[in-house]
Formats: C-alpha cells, structure tokens, sequence
C-alpha cells in the first residue's frame, strides 16, 4: 500500500488556541480513511491543510511524495466536497460539475463525456440543466459529489458531507459513497463526529482529541481494543469502573474491581500499579443464564426496552454497570425489574487503561 | 343569464374610489406624495415648460410655445435664418458620457478590491472601515474639490513631491480632463464602494474556497464566481455612480477649468452667463432622457437575468 498522504509532526495555532500539536500519520492509497473526533479536535483543521486552505505553523504535508504546504489549493490536485455543498447557485448542474474540468484546460468534447458520465454516476443526468436551488438536500451532496469526483483528484476530502441529510438519507448514502469509493480508487480523507459513520464506512480511522492523535487503527481495533479513556468514551457506549491494578505484565494486568474481585486482564498501556480505569463495553456483559466468564451477581435498577435490544442497568455491590442484551427471540426480554442475576463477561473483551 | 353579469349594478362603479378616499394607506403616504410632488415632478415640470418657452431678451423667457431650445442641440441658425448642423453640443454630449463612464470603470476597479479587503475583516474592524468610506460625504463637496486643486495644482503637494524625485519643477496637473476625472471618481468612490460590499459581504466565502480547489486562480475566481454573485451590487453602485456623473458640474468647471464642458457646466452656463434658460432647460430634458433610457435598459437587463435563473 503506497502512501497517498503523510502528515509529519504538523502543528497549527490560532492566536493562543492550539488546535493542532505535533499530529503525525500516514494514509494509505486507495483507503477510506476517517479523521473522527468531537468538534474542537482539530479534524477539520487537518482537512483544510490537506486541502490547501491552511498552513500549518510547523511539520509538513506529503501528497504522493510531495511537499504540498506551499502549493495553493488550486495546484493541488486534491478535491472537496463542504459540509454546505458549496454548489455555485449560479451555475447548472452541469456547469457546476464542468467547473474544474475547464480549470484544468480539458478539450470541450472530453468534458462534455466526463459531465454526461459523473452525472449518470450520480443518478441525476435528467437535472442537468436545473440550478442547485431546485434540488434536494440529498440531490445537492450528489452533485457536490460529481463535481469533486470528475477531476480524478489524487485525494477526496469530505468535510462531514452527511450531517446536513435526514437520517434515512444518510444511512444511503453511506452506503452510496463507500460504493463510489471501491469503485473510483481514489482515496478518501473523511471528517465527521458521529462515530457510528466512522465505525460504518472507514478502513481505517483516526480518533482526534484535543489537537492530538489519540489512536489510529480500523473500525474493530478502534472500538474493541480503545488505547484510552478518551478513545473508549468517544467512540461507542462503555462502562467505566475505578479499579486497583495489583500487578501488570505484557500487556495484562491483574486488577482489583470496586466490587472485589481480582481478574486478569488486558492492559494495552502497562498501567501502573496504583488505581487505573477498566472499560467494559455493556453489549459485552451478559446477563442470566448467558452469564459467562467472569461471573458476579446483580440486581436490575432499570431497562430500557428497546425492540431489538434491551438496556440494563445494574447495581452490584454499589457499583452501577449498564449491559444491553439482544432480544434474539420474543422471549429474550424477560428479566424483570428488581431481579437478583447472574452476571459475566469474558475477560478478553475488557480493557484496563489508565485512570 | 350572461345578461346579468355583463350589465353589472352601476353603483358599484364608485365603490372603489370612495375605498380609496378611506383608505388610510393614502393619508400615511400624503407627506410622500406632497415632497414628490413639490420636490420633484413640479420642478421637473417647470424645467420641462420653460424648454418650450421662448428665449427673452435679456434672458429670462416668455411664455410662448417655442422648440427653439431642442433645436439648438443639434443645429445652429445662420445670418438668414437656415438651419446647419453642428455638432459641438453633441460632442459635449459624448464626452459627458465617456467621463461618466470612465469615472464609473475606475469606481468600480478600485472599488471591487477594496470592498473585497473591507469583507475579509473581523467585525470591529470592518464597522470602523465601512465608517471611514463614508467620512468624505462628512466634509462639503466643494472643499473637497478645492483640496485636490491644492494637491494636483501648481506648487501642489504632487507637483512638489515629484520635484523632490529629480522631475522637472513647475508641473500642474490641474485644468484638463485627468483632474476632472480624478475628482469625479473621488467623490464618487464610497458610492460605488459600499453596494458592492454589500454584494460582497453576502457572498458565501466556501463558494470562493471551492472554485479554488476547483483548480480556479484568483483571475478565473474573480470573473467565473465573485462578479457574477455580487452583480446586483455592482449594477446598483454603477447606476449610483454614472447618473451623478453625468449631471458633474463642480469637477468639470473647478478641476477641468471650464474649458471643456460637460453637460452640466453647459446647463450651468446657459441658465447664467449664456442668458438662454429654454435652451439649458432643453439640455437638462435631453440629459434626463438619456438617464431614464441607461436606468430602463438596465432594469429589463436585470428582470431578463432574474427570469433566466
């Protein structure tokens, strides 16, 4: 996998503001790879450095091997598409998708093709000829889309593309852009705060915070093996227990739990002895007689039924877990409220990062 | 049937007026129709009759129906009375209008870019700049003309700096139609400027950012997006700029010495010195005709390109 990007010990500051600090990280060619993280994380920063619209204060931006800082925006041949769509209102569809084509000095008949097919791509070839004030939202992200895309630029930055859609609208066209992605080749840099899109969609997925990387790795290793507290909140629901770590070796930790049990195990960031924070996703903690693993005992203090899922909270020995447990028949919502059950979950599925 | 309804009762033939009467629309907006009136159709009335009249004497005019005045744009009359055609006051016609439109090109050129910088400020700084665009109209226009005498005139603050860098001494660059125009496009600037701000301020500046990543330089930005979504802003500081233009008669006649007439210093000079009140009458229809011609073209251009979106 050649690298497409490499973004080397970049920093940015607005006034006293640190968005960036020191990020550093390569993306591969051909992926799908999302910059995730909760607004003021720098993510969008980084994609407007990508794109040209900043420069960083220090480090460098590698495009295919190339130092790309001093190059304007319109020397690089890299494309976005803005949350806003950014359509010029003034312009046809099919203007509009031409636009970067006759920057580019392309031949009038190969334009006319280019357009005709990324609008068929698209699915709006019949509106070829309406302004972007008679379409829909969705319609609007499509020809964003087109119009980005028609350049064959080396990178496709999105800049949250989904979050002006409707919900149904999103969840399509997810679907459509990871399509136009395997399709096209071209790789994808993606900006978002809504995990789930970055869970869905990416190879691979970079989790921002506070200006810093905090860990980089695919959707499973994001969610299933967090580096910290931080990436653990952010992306997904988890329960978060006080534990004591009494002994710590590679990458296991033997710990304490509030509620007295002492269990191994793993610890990706070799705590330190002392009090450390054990994550436990709730879908990871079964309950009855799905109990397994690392078994204790529980009293239901509340559920949330949910349809396909119903969500427990819990309360043992005065520590409060919530699990979620799928409703695999009609029967499967069956434990009441206030019930004393077997609860578990298997060790490999917890974490112990620190405190 | 279709009797009855084509010979529809007659009292309801007044019913409209009488609405009109007790309508409070037409007393709120009497003061506006009293200052409409008064201020600007009477005048332009008795402007439009004394072009008619007859030239008296020792000026003055009486009233006698006479198309003297429209006459004399386009002919003069000879010892015996025949009529020849001469162009001077047509000339004086076209160059009113060269300079009013080379004044509303410089405006305009200036103005784009400053309008430009003004909406890239944070938005303190832009309230004080939009401020200071406006600061001439504070001062009265004639010491502002009189203040560019003092700088482009002889032993001026121009002449003297280019002395200082080895130029010959003595210049002026006063009484011609580079200082006529220069004063023209200053007192005109800050009309042209802030319509086009105002364009400019609307226009959403990502649309700017994705021409750029479209591969589009500032040259392809400017002509392809900026000047067609700030249009309606820079017709409008057009019209502002070239209608006053045309009227000018302190630049032409301070600046540009007099010599030279515009349209302006000629009515000026006819309803004065000239003693021919019909013919300067006639001068300022015919000027406003042309105005009222620009500003209708104009407007069916808009209407033909707000209908084409």
């Amino acid at each position: 996998m050649s690298k497409a990007i490499e973004v080397k010990s970049v920093s940015k500051s607005f006034g006293t503001y640190q968005a960036l600090n020191s990020v550093s990280f390569d993306i591969g060619g051909n992926e799908f790879f999302t910059m995730l993280g909760p607004s003021g994380c720098g993510k969008t920063t980084l994609l407007r450095m990508l794109a040209g619209f900043e420069s960083p204060n220090s480090g460098s931006i590698l495009l295919n091997g190339r130092e790309v800082v001093d190059i304007p925006p319109h020397k690089r041949r890299v494309n976005t598409v803005f949350q806003s769509y950014a359509l010029f209102p003034h312009m046809t569809l099919e203007q509009n998708v031409a636009y970067g084509l006759e920057n580019l000095g392309w031949d009038k008949a190969r334009i006319r093709n280019r357009v005709g097919e990324m609008l068929e791509r698209v699915h709006m070839t019949s509106m070829a000829k309406r302004k972007p004030a008679q379409l829909s939202g969705g319609q609007r992200q499509r020809i964003a889309l087109a119009r980005a895309l028609a350049p064959e630029p080396e990178v496709l930055l999105l800049d949250e593309p989904l979050s002006a859609l409707d919900l149904k609208l999103r969840q399509a066209m997810r679907d459509e852009l990871r399509t136009l992605q395997r399709d096209t080749g071209i790789t994808f840099v993606f900006v978002t705060h809504d995990q789930e899109e970055a869970l869905d969609m990416s190879d691979r997925i970079a989790v921002l915070g506070g200006g810093e990387v905090q860990q980089i790795g695919t959707p499973t290793e994001i969610y299933e093996e967090p580096v910290n507290r931080f990436v653990a909140d952010f992306v997904g629901e988890t329960n978060f227990l006080d534990v004591e770590v009494l002994e710590s070796a590679a990458g296991q930790a033997t710990i304490r739990t509030p509620f007295g049990l002492s269990i191994t195990v793993p610890s990706p960031g070799h705590a330190a002895k002392g009090r450390a924070t054990l994550s436990v996703r709730p879908e990871k903690i079964n309950l009855g007689d799905q109990a397994q693993g690392i078994t204790f005992e529980g009293r239901i203090t509340n559920k949330n039924y949910m349809g396909g899922y119903t969500h427990y909270t819990l309360d043992v020995a005065g520590t409060e877990l919530r699990a979620s447990r799928r409703n695999a028949s009609r029967e499967g919502d069956t434990i009441p409220l206030g019930a004393t059950v077997p609860v578990g979950f298997v060790a490999g599925s917890a974490r112990v990062l620190a405190a | 049937m279709t009797d009855t309804t084509l010979h529809a009762p007659a009292e309801t033939d007044s019913a409209p007026r009488a609405r009109f009467w007790h309508d409070l629309s037409f007393w709120g907006l009497l003061p506006s129709w009293l200052l409409m009136g008064f201020a600007l159709i009477l005048p332009i009335a008795i402007i439009a009759a004394v072009s008619v009249a007859t030239r008296g004497a020792h000026g003055g005019f009486a009233w006698d129906f006479n198309l003297a005045g429209y006459r004399q744009i386009l002919w003069n009359e000879g010892w015996t009375g025949e009529l020849e055609f001469t162009p001077q006051y047509l000339l004086i016609i076209a160059r009113t209008f060269l300079l009013a439109g080379a004044t509303t090109l410089i405006c305009l050129a200036f103005a784009v870019p400053v309008a430009y910088f003004i909406s890239r400020q944070p938005p303190g700084r832009k309230a004080i700049l939009v401020y200071l665009v406006t600061l001439p109209f504070w001062v009265s226009m004639i010491l502002r003309v009189y203040a560019w005498m003092i700088i482009l005139g002889k032993d001026g603050t121009l002449p003297k700096a280019l002395e200082f860098l080895d130029f010959p001494a003595g210049m002026s660059f006063m009484f011609n139609d580079g200082a006529t125009l220069t004063a023209m496009v200053y007192t005109y600037m800050p009309l042209m400027v802030l319509p086009v701000f105002a364009s400019i301020e609307k226009l959403d500046g990502t649309l700017i950012e994705a021409s750029h990543d479209l591969y589009g330089n500032r040259w392809v930005t400017l002509r392809r997006v900026i000047l067609p979504l700030t249009a309606p802003g820079i017709i409008a500081g057009a019209i502002l700029v070239f209608v006053p233009s045309l009227g000018a008669v302190l630049e032409p006649s301070l600046m540009g010495g007099g010599k030279e007439m515009m349209m302006g210093t000629l009515i000026q000079l006819q309803f004065g010195g000239g003693r021919n009140w019909p013919f300067g009458a006639a001068i300022a229809m015919a000027l406003m005709a042309l105005v009222m011609l620009f500003l209708v073209f104009t407007a069916l251009r808009a209407a033909r390109r707000e209908a084409a979106q």
